[in-house]
Protein backbone atom coordinates (compact mmCIF):
# COMPACT_ATOMS: atom_id res chain seq x y z
CA UNK A 1 0.00 0.00 0.00
CA UNK A 2 1.27 3.42 -0.94
CA UNK A 3 2.35 5.83 1.80
CA UNK A 4 0.92 8.82 -0.02
CA UNK A 5 -2.88 8.73 0.48
CA UNK A 6 -3.42 10.51 -2.85
CA UNK A 7 -1.83 7.64 -4.80
CA UNK A 8 -3.62 4.94 -2.81
CA UNK A 9 -6.32 3.03 -4.75
CA UNK A 10 -8.94 2.92 -2.00
CA UNK A 11 -9.82 5.04 1.01
CA UNK A 12 -12.00 3.89 3.89
CA UNK A 13 -15.70 4.29 2.97
CA UNK A 14 -16.17 6.19 6.24
CA UNK A 15 -13.43 8.69 5.36
CA UNK A 16 -14.94 9.14 1.88
CA UNK A 17 -18.45 9.47 3.33
CA UNK A 18 -17.32 12.02 5.93
CA UNK A 19 -15.58 13.96 3.14
CA UNK A 20 -18.79 14.05 1.07
CA UNK A 21 -20.73 15.11 4.19
CA UNK A 22 -18.34 18.02 4.80
CA UNK A 23 -18.52 18.87 1.09
CA UNK A 24 -22.31 19.19 1.59
CA UNK A 25 -21.71 21.76 4.36
CA UNK A 26 -19.52 23.66 1.89
CA UNK A 27 -22.17 23.53 -0.85
CA UNK A 28 -24.96 24.76 1.46
CA UNK A 29 -22.70 27.42 3.03
CA UNK A 30 -21.60 28.81 -0.35
CA UNK A 31 -24.61 28.49 -2.70
CA UNK A 32 -27.52 27.23 -0.51
CA UNK A 33 -27.67 24.08 -2.65
CA UNK A 34 -26.74 20.44 -2.18
CA UNK A 35 -24.82 18.09 -4.43
CA UNK A 36 -26.89 16.61 -7.26
CA UNK A 37 -26.02 15.19 -10.65
CA UNK A 38 -29.10 14.89 -12.90
CA UNK A 39 -30.52 18.46 -12.85
CA UNK A 40 -27.88 19.62 -15.35
CA UNK A 41 -28.83 16.75 -17.69
CA UNK A 42 -32.48 17.90 -17.67
CA UNK A 43 -31.45 21.51 -18.25
CA UNK A 44 -29.19 20.52 -21.15
CA UNK A 45 -31.92 18.34 -22.67
CA UNK A 46 -34.42 21.21 -22.36
CA UNK A 47 -31.99 23.52 -24.18
CA UNK A 48 -31.47 21.00 -26.98
CA UNK A 49 -35.22 20.45 -27.49
CA UNK A 50 -35.81 24.22 -27.42
CA UNK A 51 -33.12 24.76 -30.04
CA UNK A 52 -34.84 22.12 -32.19
CA UNK A 53 -38.23 23.75 -31.58
CA UNK A 54 -39.55 20.61 -29.88
CA UNK A 55 -40.27 22.01 -26.42
CA UNK A 56 -41.84 25.12 -24.95
CA UNK A 57 -41.16 26.38 -21.45
CA UNK A 58 -40.88 23.89 -18.61
CA UNK A 59 -37.40 24.90 -17.49
CA UNK A 60 -36.30 22.81 -14.49
CA UNK A 61 -34.96 25.90 -12.67
CA UNK A 62 -35.86 29.25 -14.25
CA UNK A 63 -35.01 29.88 -17.85
CA UNK A 64 -32.02 28.46 -19.69
CA UNK A 65 -29.17 28.58 -17.20
CA UNK A 66 -25.66 27.17 -17.33
CA UNK A 67 -24.86 27.15 -13.67
CA UNK A 68 -23.35 25.55 -10.58
CA UNK A 69 -24.82 22.12 -11.36
CA UNK A 70 -23.06 22.09 -14.78
CA UNK A 71 -19.60 22.98 -13.49
CA UNK A 72 -20.09 20.49 -10.65
CA UNK A 73 -20.55 17.78 -13.30
CA UNK A 74 -17.37 18.90 -15.11
CA UNK A 75 -15.50 18.93 -11.79
CA UNK A 76 -16.78 15.45 -10.95
CA UNK A 77 -15.35 14.07 -14.20
CA UNK A 78 -11.99 15.86 -13.72
CA UNK A 79 -11.70 15.01 -10.00
CA UNK A 80 -12.37 11.31 -10.60
CA UNK A 81 -9.90 11.35 -13.51
CA UNK A 82 -7.17 12.91 -11.32
CA UNK A 83 -7.79 10.33 -8.57
CA UNK A 84 -7.77 7.41 -11.05
CA UNK A 85 -4.57 8.63 -12.71
CA UNK A 86 -2.77 9.16 -9.40
CA UNK A 87 -3.51 5.62 -8.20
CA UNK A 88 -3.28 3.93 -11.62
CA UNK A 89 -6.85 2.66 -11.14
CA UNK A 90 -8.12 3.09 -14.69
CA UNK A 91 -9.36 0.59 -17.25
CA UNK A 92 -11.02 0.56 -20.66
CA UNK A 93 -13.08 -2.41 -19.57
CA UNK A 94 -16.39 -2.93 -21.37
CA UNK A 95 -17.63 -6.08 -19.63
CA UNK A 96 -17.20 -6.25 -15.83
CA UNK A 97 -16.16 -9.70 -14.52
CA UNK A 98 -19.33 -10.11 -12.46
CA UNK A 99 -21.41 -9.56 -15.62
CA UNK A 100 -19.17 -11.87 -17.68
CA UNK A 101 -19.58 -14.70 -15.15
CA UNK A 102 -23.34 -14.63 -15.76
CA UNK A 103 -23.78 -13.51 -19.38
CA UNK A 104 -20.39 -14.12 -21.03
CA UNK A 105 -17.81 -11.58 -22.18
CA UNK A 106 -19.42 -10.37 -25.46
CA UNK A 107 -19.57 -6.54 -25.37
CA UNK A 108 -22.86 -6.22 -27.33
CA UNK A 109 -25.31 -7.41 -24.67
CA UNK A 110 -23.46 -5.54 -21.90
CA UNK A 111 -23.49 -2.23 -23.80
CA UNK A 112 -27.16 -2.64 -24.81
CA UNK A 113 -28.23 -3.23 -21.20
CA UNK A 114 -25.98 -0.37 -20.00
CA UNK A 115 -27.68 2.01 -22.47
CA UNK A 116 -31.19 0.98 -21.44
CA UNK A 117 -30.13 1.10 -17.77
CA UNK A 118 -28.78 4.62 -18.21
CA UNK A 119 -32.02 5.66 -19.93
CA UNK A 120 -34.20 4.33 -17.07
CA UNK A 121 -31.81 5.81 -14.48
CA UNK A 122 -32.17 9.33 -15.86
CA UNK A 123 -35.91 9.04 -16.58
CA UNK A 124 -36.55 7.78 -13.04
CA UNK A 125 -34.31 10.41 -11.47
CA UNK A 126 -36.10 13.27 -13.20
CA UNK A 127 -39.55 11.81 -12.37
CA UNK A 128 -38.49 11.76 -8.71
CA UNK A 129 -36.49 15.02 -9.07
CA UNK A 130 -33.30 13.53 -7.68
CA UNK A 131 -30.83 10.64 -7.85
CA UNK A 132 -28.52 8.77 -5.48
CA UNK A 133 -26.78 12.12 -4.86
CA UNK A 134 -29.67 14.61 -4.91
CA UNK A 135 -32.07 12.38 -2.94
CA UNK A 136 -29.80 9.67 -1.50
CA UNK A 137 -27.31 12.04 0.10
CA UNK A 138 -28.43 15.69 -0.15
CA UNK A 139 -32.13 15.02 0.45
CA UNK A 140 -31.61 12.33 3.06
CA UNK A 141 -29.28 14.54 5.13
CA UNK A 142 -32.00 17.23 5.10
CA UNK A 143 -34.40 14.57 6.41
CA UNK A 144 -36.69 15.10 3.40
CA UNK A 145 -39.64 12.70 3.23
CA UNK A 146 -39.34 12.46 -0.58
CA UNK A 147 -35.70 11.39 -0.31
CA UNK A 148 -36.18 8.65 2.28
CA UNK A 149 -39.12 7.26 0.27
CA UNK A 150 -36.90 7.39 -2.84
CA UNK A 151 -34.15 5.42 -1.06
CA UNK A 152 -36.59 2.66 -0.07
CA UNK A 153 -38.00 2.44 -3.63
CA UNK A 154 -34.50 2.36 -5.11
CA UNK A 155 -33.36 -0.58 -2.98
CA UNK A 156 -36.63 -2.51 -3.48
CA UNK A 157 -36.59 -2.34 -7.29
CA UNK A 158 -32.80 -2.38 -7.59
CA UNK A 159 -32.61 -5.37 -5.26
CA UNK A 160 -35.21 -7.32 -7.24
CA UNK A 161 -33.70 -6.55 -10.66
CA UNK A 162 -30.14 -7.28 -9.44
CA UNK A 163 -31.27 -10.62 -8.05
CA UNK A 164 -33.14 -11.53 -11.25
CA UNK A 165 -30.13 -10.60 -13.40
CA UNK A 166 -27.11 -11.77 -11.43
CA UNK A 167 -28.84 -14.22 -9.11
CA UNK A 168 -27.63 -15.66 -5.85
CA UNK A 169 -24.89 -17.97 -7.11
CA UNK A 170 -22.83 -16.04 -9.63
CA UNK A 171 -21.71 -12.96 -7.78
CA UNK A 172 -20.57 -14.71 -4.61
CA UNK A 173 -17.38 -16.21 -6.05
CA UNK A 174 -16.32 -13.33 -8.31
CA UNK B 1 -27.78 32.34 -19.35
CA UNK B 2 -24.70 31.89 -17.16
CA UNK B 3 -24.59 32.08 -13.38
CA UNK B 4 -21.88 34.32 -11.91
CA UNK B 5 -18.23 33.27 -12.42
CA UNK B 6 -17.79 32.75 -8.67
CA UNK B 7 -20.83 30.42 -8.55
CA UNK B 8 -19.51 28.49 -11.54
CA UNK B 9 -16.09 28.21 -9.88
CA UNK B 10 -17.67 26.99 -6.61
CA UNK B 11 -19.51 24.29 -8.58
CA UNK B 12 -16.29 23.21 -10.25
CA UNK B 13 -14.42 23.01 -6.92
CA UNK B 14 -17.28 21.10 -5.25
CA UNK B 15 -17.38 18.71 -8.22
CA UNK B 16 -13.61 18.18 -8.17
CA UNK B 17 -13.67 17.05 -4.55
CA UNK B 18 -16.85 14.99 -5.10
CA UNK B 19 -15.36 13.13 -8.09
CA UNK B 20 -12.05 12.58 -6.29
CA UNK B 21 -13.84 11.15 -3.24
CA UNK B 22 -16.17 8.89 -5.28
CA UNK B 23 -13.17 7.44 -7.12
CA UNK B 24 -11.16 6.94 -3.92
CA UNK B 25 -14.20 5.26 -2.35
CA UNK B 26 -14.16 2.63 -5.13
CA UNK B 27 -17.91 3.02 -5.57
CA UNK B 28 -17.75 3.80 -9.31
CA UNK B 29 -17.53 0.04 -9.98
CA UNK B 30 -20.13 -2.37 -11.37
CA UNK B 31 -19.27 -4.89 -8.62
CA UNK B 32 -19.70 -2.27 -5.86
CA UNK B 33 -23.15 -1.16 -7.07
CA UNK B 34 -24.43 -4.69 -7.83
CA UNK B 35 -22.82 -5.97 -4.62
CA UNK B 36 -24.81 -3.37 -2.66
CA UNK B 37 -28.09 -4.07 -4.46
CA UNK B 38 -27.57 -7.79 -3.67
CA UNK B 39 -26.83 -6.77 -0.03
CA UNK B 40 -23.45 -8.50 -0.22
CA UNK B 41 -20.96 -5.59 -0.37
CA UNK B 42 -21.81 -2.68 1.95
CA UNK B 43 -19.27 -0.13 0.66
CA UNK B 44 -21.90 2.06 -1.04
CA UNK B 45 -24.13 2.10 2.05
CA UNK B 46 -21.15 2.97 4.27
CA UNK B 47 -20.19 5.91 2.04
CA UNK B 48 -23.78 7.18 1.75
CA UNK B 49 -24.63 6.59 5.41
CA UNK B 50 -21.55 8.42 6.68
CA UNK B 51 -22.15 11.27 4.23
CA UNK B 52 -25.77 11.63 5.39
CA UNK B 53 -24.89 11.56 9.11
CA UNK B 54 -21.92 13.96 8.88
CA UNK B 55 -23.77 16.14 6.36
CA UNK B 56 -26.96 16.40 8.43
CA UNK B 57 -25.14 17.66 11.55
CA UNK B 58 -23.37 20.46 9.67
CA UNK B 59 -26.19 21.47 7.34
CA UNK B 60 -28.78 21.68 10.16
CA UNK B 61 -26.21 23.62 12.26
CA UNK B 62 -25.82 26.07 9.34
CA UNK B 63 -29.62 26.36 9.09
CA UNK B 64 -29.89 27.04 12.85
CA UNK B 65 -27.23 29.76 12.54
CA UNK B 66 -29.19 31.32 9.68
CA UNK B 67 -26.31 30.72 7.25
CA UNK B 68 -28.37 28.70 4.76
CA UNK B 69 -31.84 27.36 4.03
CA UNK B 70 -32.97 23.81 3.37
CA UNK B 71 -33.45 22.87 -0.29
CA UNK B 72 -35.88 19.96 0.00
CA UNK B 73 -37.45 18.22 -3.03
CA UNK B 74 -41.27 18.04 -2.89
CA UNK B 75 -43.00 14.76 -2.04
CA UNK B 76 -44.85 14.39 -5.34
CA UNK B 77 -46.26 10.96 -4.54
CA UNK B 78 -46.42 9.37 -8.01
CA UNK B 79 -43.20 11.02 -9.19
CA UNK B 80 -41.14 9.81 -6.23
CA UNK B 81 -42.69 6.32 -6.06
CA UNK B 82 -42.59 5.50 -9.79
CA UNK B 83 -39.34 7.42 -10.27
CA UNK B 84 -37.53 5.53 -7.51
CA UNK B 85 -38.68 2.15 -8.87
CA UNK B 86 -37.63 3.02 -12.45
CA UNK B 87 -34.36 4.46 -11.12
CA UNK B 88 -33.51 1.36 -9.07
CA UNK B 89 -34.19 -0.93 -12.04
CA UNK B 90 -31.93 1.19 -14.25
CA UNK B 91 -29.22 1.24 -11.58
CA UNK B 92 -29.19 -2.58 -11.42
CA UNK B 93 -28.99 -2.80 -15.22
CA UNK B 94 -26.28 -0.16 -15.69
CA UNK B 95 -24.32 -1.03 -12.55
CA UNK B 96 -23.66 2.63 -11.79
CA UNK B 97 -25.75 5.53 -10.50
CA UNK B 98 -25.61 8.95 -12.23
CA UNK B 99 -22.67 10.35 -10.21
CA UNK B 100 -20.67 7.13 -10.19
CA UNK B 101 -21.28 6.57 -13.92
CA UNK B 102 -19.56 9.90 -14.64
CA UNK B 103 -16.71 8.92 -12.28
CA UNK B 104 -16.46 5.51 -14.01
CA UNK B 105 -16.22 7.34 -17.37
CA UNK B 106 -13.18 9.14 -15.93
CA UNK B 107 -11.69 5.71 -15.13
CA UNK B 108 -12.11 4.91 -18.85
CA UNK B 109 -14.87 2.31 -18.53
CA UNK B 110 -16.66 1.80 -21.86
CA UNK B 111 -19.88 0.48 -20.35
CA UNK B 112 -20.14 3.65 -18.24
CA UNK B 113 -19.77 5.87 -21.33
CA UNK B 114 -22.58 3.90 -22.99
CA UNK B 115 -24.64 4.33 -19.85
CA UNK B 116 -24.14 8.11 -19.92
CA UNK B 117 -25.32 8.11 -23.57
CA UNK B 118 -28.44 6.30 -22.36
CA UNK B 119 -28.81 8.92 -19.61
CA UNK B 120 -28.71 11.70 -22.24
CA UNK B 121 -31.40 9.89 -24.25
CA UNK B 122 -33.46 9.45 -21.08
CA UNK B 123 -33.20 13.18 -20.31
CA UNK B 124 -34.35 14.12 -23.83
CA UNK B 125 -37.36 11.77 -23.75
CA UNK B 126 -38.26 12.92 -20.23
CA UNK B 127 -38.22 16.60 -21.20
CA UNK B 128 -40.26 15.83 -24.33
CA UNK B 129 -42.82 13.95 -22.20
CA UNK B 130 -42.85 16.54 -19.40
CA UNK B 131 -45.92 18.51 -20.60
CA UNK B 132 -47.94 15.28 -20.31
CA UNK B 133 -46.20 13.82 -17.22
CA UNK B 134 -46.17 16.90 -14.97
CA UNK B 135 -49.96 17.47 -14.76
CA UNK B 136 -50.48 13.73 -14.35
CA UNK B 137 -48.03 13.51 -11.44
CA UNK B 138 -49.46 16.62 -9.76
CA UNK B 139 -53.03 15.29 -10.11
CA UNK B 140 -51.96 12.20 -8.12
CA UNK B 141 -50.89 14.24 -5.11
CA UNK B 142 -48.15 16.64 -4.05
CA UNK B 143 -47.46 16.72 -0.31
CA UNK B 144 -45.00 19.59 -0.76
CA UNK B 145 -41.49 20.08 0.58
CA UNK B 146 -42.00 18.10 3.77
CA UNK B 147 -39.31 16.81 6.13
CA UNK B 148 -39.53 14.05 8.74
CA UNK B 149 -39.22 16.52 11.67
CA UNK B 150 -41.76 18.86 10.05
CA UNK B 151 -44.25 16.05 9.46
CA UNK B 152 -44.00 14.78 13.03
CA UNK B 153 -43.61 18.21 14.73
CA UNK B 154 -40.37 17.09 16.35
CA UNK B 155 -36.89 18.60 16.56
CA UNK B 156 -34.54 17.75 13.67
CA UNK B 157 -31.85 17.07 16.30
CA UNK B 158 -33.91 14.14 17.58
CA UNK B 159 -33.70 12.58 14.10
CA UNK B 160 -30.04 13.46 13.65
CA UNK B 161 -29.28 11.96 17.07
CA UNK B 162 -31.11 8.82 15.97
CA UNK B 163 -29.04 8.67 12.78
CA UNK B 164 -25.80 9.05 14.76
CA UNK B 165 -26.81 6.24 17.15
CA UNK B 166 -27.83 4.01 14.20
CA UNK B 167 -24.49 4.73 12.53
CA UNK B 168 -22.47 3.88 15.63
CA UNK B 169 -24.48 0.66 16.16
CA UNK B 170 -23.93 -0.35 12.50
CA UNK B 171 -20.21 0.42 12.82
CA UNK B 172 -19.79 -1.65 16.01
CA UNK B 173 -21.89 -4.52 14.60
CA UNK B 174 -19.89 -4.73 11.35
CA UNK B 175 -16.55 -4.45 13.18
CA UNK B 176 -17.55 -7.44 15.33
CA UNK B 177 -18.72 -9.40 12.32
CA UNK B 178 -15.39 -8.78 10.57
Amino acid sequence: MSRNPLTRVQWSPHVVGAGIGILSWFAFATVDRGIGVTTAFEEAATMVLHALGLADGGWPVSGPTIGWEWTLLAGLLIGAWISARMSGDHSRETVPSMWAARFGDRPGPRLAVAFVGGFLLMFGARLAQGCTSGHGITGALQLAVSSWVFLVGLFVSGGIVARLMIGKKVGSHV
Amino acid sequence: MFESPSTLLLGLVTGLFFGFLLQKGQVAKYRAILGQLLFRDWTVAKVMGTAVIVGSVGVYALVCMGETELAVKPMRVAGVLVGSLVFGSGMAMLGYCPGTSVAACAEGRRDAWTGVLGMCAGALVFVAAKPVLDPLILSLGDLGKITLPGLTHTSPWLWIGGLVVAGVVALVATRRGA
